[in-house]
This record gives C-alpha cells, structure tokens and sequence, in this order.
C-alpha cells in the first residue's frame, strides 16, 4: 500500500500512530513492511491457506464475535444434507462434472430450498463471468432459511466452515505458505482480539489479488474472516480494495466490459434472456428478498436512457437492440481469436495491453494480425508501435512489410483537458473541471465517441437494414460547445442520473425511478448524483469542516453512502454496538435510523420489523437484516450459489507451481478458465513430470515511480529518472545459487517468454522452507517496455494465461521460471532458447496440466492418503 | 554598500539574530531567492482537479498562467489526500506537458514501414468506414435456433479505467448500439 497507493497509506499510519497494530503480508519485503509492526513473507499463491488458517484458530477457540455472528450471518443457516466437502473428496466439493470441469451448485443449497435460483448452468456462468454481477449484490437464494441459532446442527453453516478448515492448522500453515508459526500466532492473535463491540479491524489488499486462479475466493477467505469478526458494515472494518486506475471503479460500475450494463444489469445471453421479461426475471428472481426485486425498473430505465423516444412498452422498451452473448467474449478470447484471424478491428482507450496484459507476445502477434487498430493515448505507447519495435521484430515473428494492420494514431486529451468524473477506489465520484484546452488533435473520448456515433448515424441516415436500427433510433443528442464541438460531460452525467421524462426533474434516488417509461436512468446506482439538477460529484466542501465521514466531499454510490451495509454497526435491536464504535444507529424517539453517514437501510424500518411470511423484494428484509441487497439478508459465510469453484475457499496451488498441493490430492483449481492455443503453453507443475525445469517462483508489481505498463510514467522524465531500468529482486541464497552477480544481468526463462533485468541482490525477497524444502522467489517490476524514456523487456511476457473462473481474471502474480546469469540472448537464439525449454519439460506437443489430479496420491505428504 | 548592511545581509548574522535560528528559512534566503515569486500566486485560474495515477482519488489543484498549465499541486481540502500527492501525483504537471505527447494524428498504413500524417475529421471518417464495413461482414443476426443475437464479434476495443464515467458511459452505449459486444478494459486484468 506505501508502494503503490502512498498517499492512502498516510490513514493506515495515522492509525498506527494512535495504536493500531499494522501486518504486512507479501511475497517481497516493500516499504510497507518498512513501516508495518509485523512483516510476513510469504509463497505467493498461498494466501488461502494462511487465512484459512486465521479462520481454525478463530473457530478453534471461538473468538468469533458471537452476536454479530448469529443475528447478521449464516451462521445459523442450515445447509442440505447433499452437500459434501473437501473434506470428503480430496479437495472437490460435491457436484463436480468432469466433462466440463464445473460444478453443479444444487448440492450446496440451504436446507428446504428446493433448488438456488440461477437460470444459468455453471458452464455459461464462467463464460460469461457471471460474478462480476454479484459486485453490488448477492447472488440469488430464498429467503426463507432453517436455522439453528446455537450453532450446534451439524450442517449448520458454522459446523460446516469449521469442519471444512480443520486441517488448516498453524503447522500446515507453515508447511504451506513459509511462514513461521510464530508469526501467525502474532498475526491471529492481533485480528480476533481487535473484535467486538469496542474494537474492529481492517483487511486491506491491493488488485494483485485478484490475480490468480483463484482470486475470487482469496477476497472472500478475507471476507470470512472479517465477517465472523464483525469487522464488515462498521467504522474500522470492511474489506478495502485498493485499485490500480483513477476510474477503474466507474469503469465497472458503467462497464466497458463485454458481459455487463450499466449497473451490474447483465448483458443478455442469447439462450436465457430472449426477452425483457426472461431477462428481468433472471435478475429479480421473482419472490426473492431485497432491492434487486426491483431489477425490472433499473433494467426499463437504462433502456430508456439508451433508445429514448423509441423505447416504449409495446416494443419491450427496444430490449431487442441488445447484442447477446453466447460466451466467453473476454479481452483473452479475443486476442486469441485475433492471433486466429477472427478479429477485424481494435480500439485501445488509454490501455497497453503489448506491456500490461499478460503472455505479451500473442498480445503483440495478435495485434499483428488485424484489418485495423485505433490507438487513443498520450503518448507513442509499445501497442501502437508493435509492429516497428516489438521483440517478435527481431525474432523475425513480425516484419513491417508483411504486417498488413492499418494503425491510427488518435492523441488523447489528458485529464487536466477535459471535464468529467473520476469514481476512486471507495465508490466516490469526483467532477474535475477543465483546466486547459487540449494540444493540437488531441481531444477526449467523449468528444472522439459522440462524434464517431454521429458519423455513423448519418452514413446509415437511409438505411432500412434492421441492423441499423438500434443505431439510429439511439438517444444521441448531447449538446456540444466550443471550437471543437466538445459534448458536454455534465448533460452524460445528468443522463447516468436520470430524470422524469415529463418534466426534466432529475431523480434524487433509485427509488423515485418507475417501470412504466417514465423516468430515464442510464446507471441505476448513480442516481442522487445530480440530484436538484445540481452536481453532487462536484461538491468541495473542505475535509477540515467536516465530520470524518466527509459526506460533502463528492459523491459516493449508493446515495451517497460511504460505508456499505452500515445497518450492522448497530446491533440487532438498533443501538450502537459501543460508544466508541457509533456510526449508523435507530432513533427510537423519531422512529427512523440516523448517524453520520446515510443509513444503508430503510429509513424507518424499525430494527423489529419481521417479514411476512410470503413478503417479496424490500418488503422481505427483516429489521435486524443488515445485508439488504442479498436474498437472505445475511452476510455469507458460506456461498450457497453464485461463487463457481465452491461455497467456501479452499488452498489450491497455482497453476505453475514447483509444489504439490500439501492440503489435499487436488493441486490446482479444478475450475479454471483453460485456453487450449497453441500460443499458450504452461510450465508443468506436479503431479506433473518436469516440474524442476521450471524450478522458481517469480511475482511481479508496481513500484512507487511508475504506473501499470508505464505509458504514463516511463514518458514522464521525473518518473523515468527515479525509477530508470528493469531489474529483479533476488536473495543472496539464490544469488550464489545461480551465480548471479548484484548489478549484473539475468534472464529468466518460462515456456512463453526469456526476459532480462538488472540483478538487484537483496534479502527484501528470502527463500523459504515450504513442506521440508527450500522454495526461492523473485519478484520483477511490471512496467517495462520497448517505448518511452526508459525501456526494458516486459514482466508480462512470462505469463501463460489462465483465468479465474469467476471473473475471468487472469493468473498474472505468480508463475514459476528458471534463473539464469546474463543477458538473454537475441534473434533466433532466443527463439531457440524457449523451445528448448518447452522440449525439456515435455511440453513440445501442448499439454495443459490436468484439471482434476484427486486420483494421483504421489504426494509425500498426501495427508488423505 | 555600507558596512551595516553588508554584515546584516550574512546569512549567518541573520540566523543568530532573527526568528530563524535553524537556518532553514528567512535567514537562508539570498536576494534571488526572496525576489523569486512562487508560480501558483501568478496563476491566472486554479482547476480543482483528480489525480489520474491510481485510484485513492487525491485531489489536486491544477495552475493555469497563458493557456498553459503552469503547476500542479495537492489539494489541501480534500479528506482523502489532505494536500498530499506522491511521486507520480506529484509528476503530473511534467506528464500534460511532456514533450513526448503526441498531439496529431499519425496514421500507418497496412505493410507500412514508417507513420505518415493524417487529418483529425479525415481519420474519424475513415473509422467510420471500417467500423461499418467490420460490422457488416461480420453482423450474426440469429443463432443456429434462431434466436436474436444482433451482434459483431469483428470488432473489439480494450480500456476505460483510465477515463471520466461519462466517457465510459459513451463508449458502452455507442458500442452496445452497433451491436459490438467485446468491449473490455482494466478490471479486467
């Protein structure tokens, strides 16, 4: 965090200052740990078992906070009698189809539903990474549970989570991750005794994360923890997520991403939302609890928004338009497809994916292989000069004359030269006004979008193709102003807002929208940020004048909330859990809940309020039921649907790893998204033969001096100078090992790429004693590339790519390598090189390490044997 | 130069008898450096700002002098960053006015081998082109049962972490229309 996100990390220290104890756990010892009370090094990739180790020690010794546990858990949730665990099977839960490697979720259902609520089969799911949709809500289920509320059923949710991390004991722990005993007693024993009433503790992680074949339940052995600790919907808890760009936050919310809408609204799968009606239903799962009941309304608004006049009622609000999915259309498949000649044209908006993305080399050749590429940035980035400088020129895979890509070079407006919203790491909007004009063509992509829209829209102007309608009946009509006809930012934001089609009164909350065409809302979970007509994002009200909460500072969805779930900083009958821990409380002299932030709850739902039996939508979410926009209200322990590689965490190994699985006979996630290419060749990892050609961890991530592949820092001579060479960290053991010499060179070899560095000797990366042997890591710097003021060969290139099956992520933080003292060689040589690695570890002819080895026993320390 | 003000004007003398015994402020400066004035007081307009690095939010205060920006600086209002920014933050000003930043257009035309010019409105016209003619050779209107898939899987486009809300809200509304769905970004990866 003092790497990457410094200036947030001054709030981490003010803590300390006034008695926070603070661990750092990474790979590499950062200027976190600098500044950390205690520092863990650890495997990269073994994340789970630590945590799943912090959450047998807080079972073990019931440290859970008891209340919080059974009132706004699932703790108490009874689950079927089908389900089967790890525990049982080596490492799969029940419901594993080998065919297709996913699971069928119904066995991992409550007790008395007869069956989770998802009209998609898993398959489809990982297609179209259907969790992104659950970033602002659960996923479905009933809401009426079993439960037991002592805890004591065997299949009650708590039995089973206890059941399901026995064995990850602080030896295993050890065994696992490397990490002393006694380090994790320190680290355990600091989390449970900062629970309770009085006390909370944070979880604070950065994207890297996300990063790996299993990233998605990383987060949520996170979430498990801070659940049972209550440490989730209070002041001085949460899970934070540190992200990587200004709007990568409003960039999910109102997705550029291919398998969502505005608002977590799915994009729609051509086999299970031919319709409006099917669409809405899958999304508001008729009789389920909470505020997606109303998914019908923020799914008619967006459409208004998008088809105006044209979307009415008789037409389905022109639902028609929307291009489905049939699968998997992910930034991967797509460079596959390009490397395939499938793709025609590109568009790259401020991204570098020949240097940020990972397997770089078939980023490159798949660029190589387009009709056409519009490149909008600041500066020459390696994606628009592949084809004159890459590495596969020298190689001789790209040759300028025979590269038929037709490239545009379009230069962007930088964010002092135009006016717009920022959404930051917090869910907070941000206006910026505009500074400056921009330079020469330089212009942004709102002016570069709207005008392209317009073009289009009179070139087609006489078309009769029912193709072309979606197009020109397009709500397309924002106004422009100046020199360059510059659209207005303000009138898209009114738009994402929403407003009374009627009168032009913009909506001041969600609430106020209507299913009847009404109202027009572009992005359900940003209204209230124009509310009055007044930019709310805009609002600069000193931090020094106001609370901490700083409510008017910009503008956070959901109304303006800056603490989600916050109803659970009370306790169930409503009042604080301490003086020392006030945030969100029930007034009962006013009948209504108030505090320092906006409640996340019904304003004046007393904390008694019980559910009819049969009561849908808001109406079903009890009082004492904090996690309103889930279908039981509770926070998930346990996932009954919706997470695809199980309903609890488990430890797998990383795809490439020099380790066999120590936990269970299954090495890697049985789940994975897999690319069969003959571009993607990965490393072999036990039970594999081979391994050992492979024998080394390496992880990459940011430095303070730059940012991602360095488009905007390594062009910055302030940033290049600081931070001017690629190198890698690696520790005086594995020095001498490989007779690698400080501020010499070395390579360093996978089955895609060989890149080279700048040796940096230095015990900030230690080997570690994992299951009786000594495993060794280094650790690279991420930003390199052949442009800009510094240059160097590309981390990224190393990656093979495989997903997580969730999100569709890829496995970009851990991988193994060979280590080699010198330069890498050049030209043909260094073509040779990695085929002669390919050839050693039998990975000549492709095979992809199999999905399900709970049949290998081979293990030495197979446990389950 | 008499005597009196030549010795008053010793840096050390002015440390020993002034309000700036540790000699880091007043008492160091020499006539240059109290004749210099500092670029944020001669601004023409100050620009209340985001940092466009990652994604803590911390806000910045944009300078402008002539048309130009002249200073970047932490906003000291903002409860998020409290006027601090951190070496890329603070780099700002050199990243919008680096000379590195390409301001026309630069066109490559298919086995090229060097970048040729290109006029803005004659680039966005020949975008145009492509994008209906990759629309239209690859347009898929129904499934193998028939079902709508109003769709091009030939066109695709990658990047909005980087960009406003309402640019991102321009790009999926503009791409969902021509029936382009592989549209993909940072959160990605």
């Amino acid at each position: 965090m003092a790497e990457a996100h410094p200036v947030g990390f001054q709030w981490v220290m003010e803590a300390k200052r006034r008695g926070a104890k603070v661990f750092h756990v990474d790979p590499r010892f950062t200027r976190t740990s600098a500044l950390a009370d205690s520092y863990l090094p650890i495997r990269a990739g073994t994340d789970i078992a630590l945590l799943g180790g912090v959450v047998r020690y807080i079972l073990d010794n019931e440290l859970d906070f008891r209340e919080y546990v059974v009132a706004y858990t699932n703790a108490a949730t009874i689950v079927t009698e089908e389900y089967a665990d790890t525990e049982d099977i080596h490492g799969l839960f029940s419901g594993f189809n080998d065919d297709n490697a996913t699971y069928d979720q119904a066995s991992w259902r409550y007790q008395g539903h007869s069956q989770n609520q998802t009209t998609r089969d898993s398959e489809t799911q990982r297609e179209t990474a259907a969790g992104l949709e659950n970033e602002s809500h659960g996923a479905p289920v009933g809401g009426e549970t079993e439960r037991d509320e002592t805890l004591q059923h065997p299949r009650c949710v708590y039995q089973i989570l206890k059941r399901h991390f026995a064995r990850y004991t602080p030896e295993m722990v050890e065994r696992v991750c490397g990490i002393p005993q006694e380090k994790f007693f320190e680290l355990a024993r600091a989390w449970t005794e900062n629970s309770g009433r009085d006390r909370t503790g944070m979880l604070v992680y950065s994207v890297g994360w996300t990063q790996h074949s299993v990233g998605v339940q990383y987060i949520r052995t996170g979430a498990i923890i801070q659940l049972l600790l209550g440490n989730v919907g209070r002041p001085g808890g949460g899970v934070m997520a540190l992200r990587g760009h200004a709007s990568i936050q409003g960039s999910t919310d109102i997705p550029t991403l291919f398998n969502l809408l505005p608002g977590y609204l799915p994009m729609p799968h051509h086999a299970n939302h031919p319709t409006l009606d099917e669409w809405v239903d899958s999304i508001a799962h008729p009789g389920q609890k909470g505020f997606w009941g109303n998914a019908r309304t923020y799914g008619v608004n967006l459409l208004k928004a998008y088809w105006g006049d044209a979307a009415t009622a008789d037409n389905d609000y022109c639902y028609g338009y929307l291009p489905r999915m049939t699968g998997d259309h992910g930034t991967y498949q797509q460079v596959l497809d390009m490397i395939d000649g499938k793709l025609k044209g590109y568009f790259l908006l401020g991204q570098n994916p020949a240097v940020g993305s990972a397997h770089g080399r078939a980023q490159r050749l798949g660029m190589a292989n387009l009709d056409w590429l519009v490149v909008r940035d600041l500066f020459m980035i390696e994606s628009a000069t592949f084809w004159q400088n890459a590495p596969e020129i020298e190689t001789g895979e790209i040759a300028p004359e025979r590269c038929r890509t037709e490239v545009f070079f379009l230069p962007a407006a930088s964010h002092v030269e135009k006016e717009g919203t920022f959404t930051q790491t917090q869910r907070l909007l941000q206006w910026r006004e505009k500074a400056v004009e921009p330079p020469g063509d330089a212009r942004s992509e709102l002016w570069f979008f709207y005008h392209l829209g317009r073009v289009i829209r009179e070139r087609l102007a006489t078309s009769t193709k029912p193709r072309d309608r979606a197009l020109l009946d397009l709500a397309w009509d924002y106004p422009t102003h100046g020199p360059t006809d510059e659209p207005s930012a303000e009138a898209v934001l009114r738009e994402i807002n929403g407003y009374d089609v009627a009168t032009g009164r913009p909506l001041a909350s969600f609430t106020e929208m209507k299913d009847d065409g009404s109202t027009v809302g572009g992005c359900w979970i940003y209204t209230g940020v124009y509310a009055d007509g007044v930019n709310q994002a805009a609002r600069r009200k000193p931090g020094s004048e106001q609370s901490l909460v700083a409510p008017e500072w910009g503008w956070a969805w959901p109304a303006n909330r800056r603490i989600l779930y916050n109803r659970a900083s009370a306790d169930p009958d409503g009042n604080p859990w301490s003086e020392r821990k006030r945030y969100v409380w029930w007034d009962a002299d006013k009948s209504e809940w108030t505090g320092y932030d906006v409640p996340d709850f019904e304003k004046t739902k007393p904390p008694s309020y019980r559910p009819a039996h049969d009561a849908s939508g808001v109406a079903g979410i009890a009082g004492d039921d904090p996690f309103i926009l889930q279908g039981d209200g509770k926070g998930w322990l346990y996932a009954p649907t919706g997470v695809l590689d199980g309903p609890m965490p488990t430890h797998y190994e990383p795809v490439e790893s020099p380790v066999r699985n120590p936990l269970y006979r299954q090495q890697a996630n049985p789940t994975r998204k897999v690319y069969t290419h003959p571009i993607n060749t990965l490393n072999p990892s036990p039970p594999q033969e081979h391994s050992q050609v492979f024998p080394y961890v390496f992880t990459v991530s940011r430095l303070t001096e730059h940012h991602t592949a360095g488009g905007m820092s390594r062009t910055v001579s302030p940033l290049a100078e600081l931070q001017p060479e690629m190198f890698v960290e690696v520790s005086p053991e594995l020095a001498a090992l490989r007779g690698l010499s400080h501020l010499g060179w070395a390579h360093l070899v996978t089955s895609r790429a060989a890149v080279e560095a700048k040796v940096l000797v230095t015990d900030r990366v230690t080997p570690l004693r994992v299951d009786g042997r000594i495993i060794h890591q280094v650790w690279l710097p991420y930003h390199f590339g052949y442009e800009g003021l510094v240059t160097g060969d590309s981390a990224n290139d190393l990656f093979g790519i495989t997903l997580d099956p969730n999100v569709l992520i890829q496995e970009s933080k851990v991988g193994t390598c060979d280590v080699r003292p010198g330069r890498r060689p050049r030209g043909q040589d260094l073509v040779d090189l990695v085929v002669d690695y390919r050839r050693r570890s039998g990975n000549l002819v492709h095979r992809y390490p199999p999905m399900v080895t709970t049949d290998v026993a081979d293990s030495s320390s197979d446990q389950e044997a | 130069m008499g005597v009196r003000s030549w010795f008053e004007g010793w840096p050390v003398y002015r440390q020993l008898t002034g309000t700036d015994p540790l000699g880091r402020g007043a008492a160091a400066k020499s006539d240059g450096s109290r004749a210099l004035t500092a670029r944020t007081d001669t601004a023409d307009s100050v620009a209340r700002s985001v940092c466009p690095y990652c994604a803590v939010g911390c806000g910045q205060r944009v300078f402008v002098k002539d048309g130009r920006v002249s200073q970047i600086e932490g906003d000291p209002d903002s409860p998020i960053s409290r006027g601090r920014l951190c070496p890329k933050g603070s780099a700002s000003k050199s990243l919008v006015t680096s000379p590195l930043r390409q301001t026309t257009v630069r066109y490559r035309r298919p086995y090229g081998t060097e970048w040729e010019d290109l006029d803005l409105d004659t680039a966005l016209n020949m975008i145009a082109d492509r994008v209906l003619a990759a629309r239209d050779e690859t347009w898929e209107d129904v499934d193998a049962e028939g079902r709508p898939l109003n769709r091009t899987l030939g066109i695709s486009s990658l990047g909005g972490a980087t960009l406003d809300n309402e640019e991102n809200y321009l790009i999926k509304k503009l791409f969902t229309a021509m029936g382009a769905l592989q549209i993909e970004n940072q959160a990605r990866i």
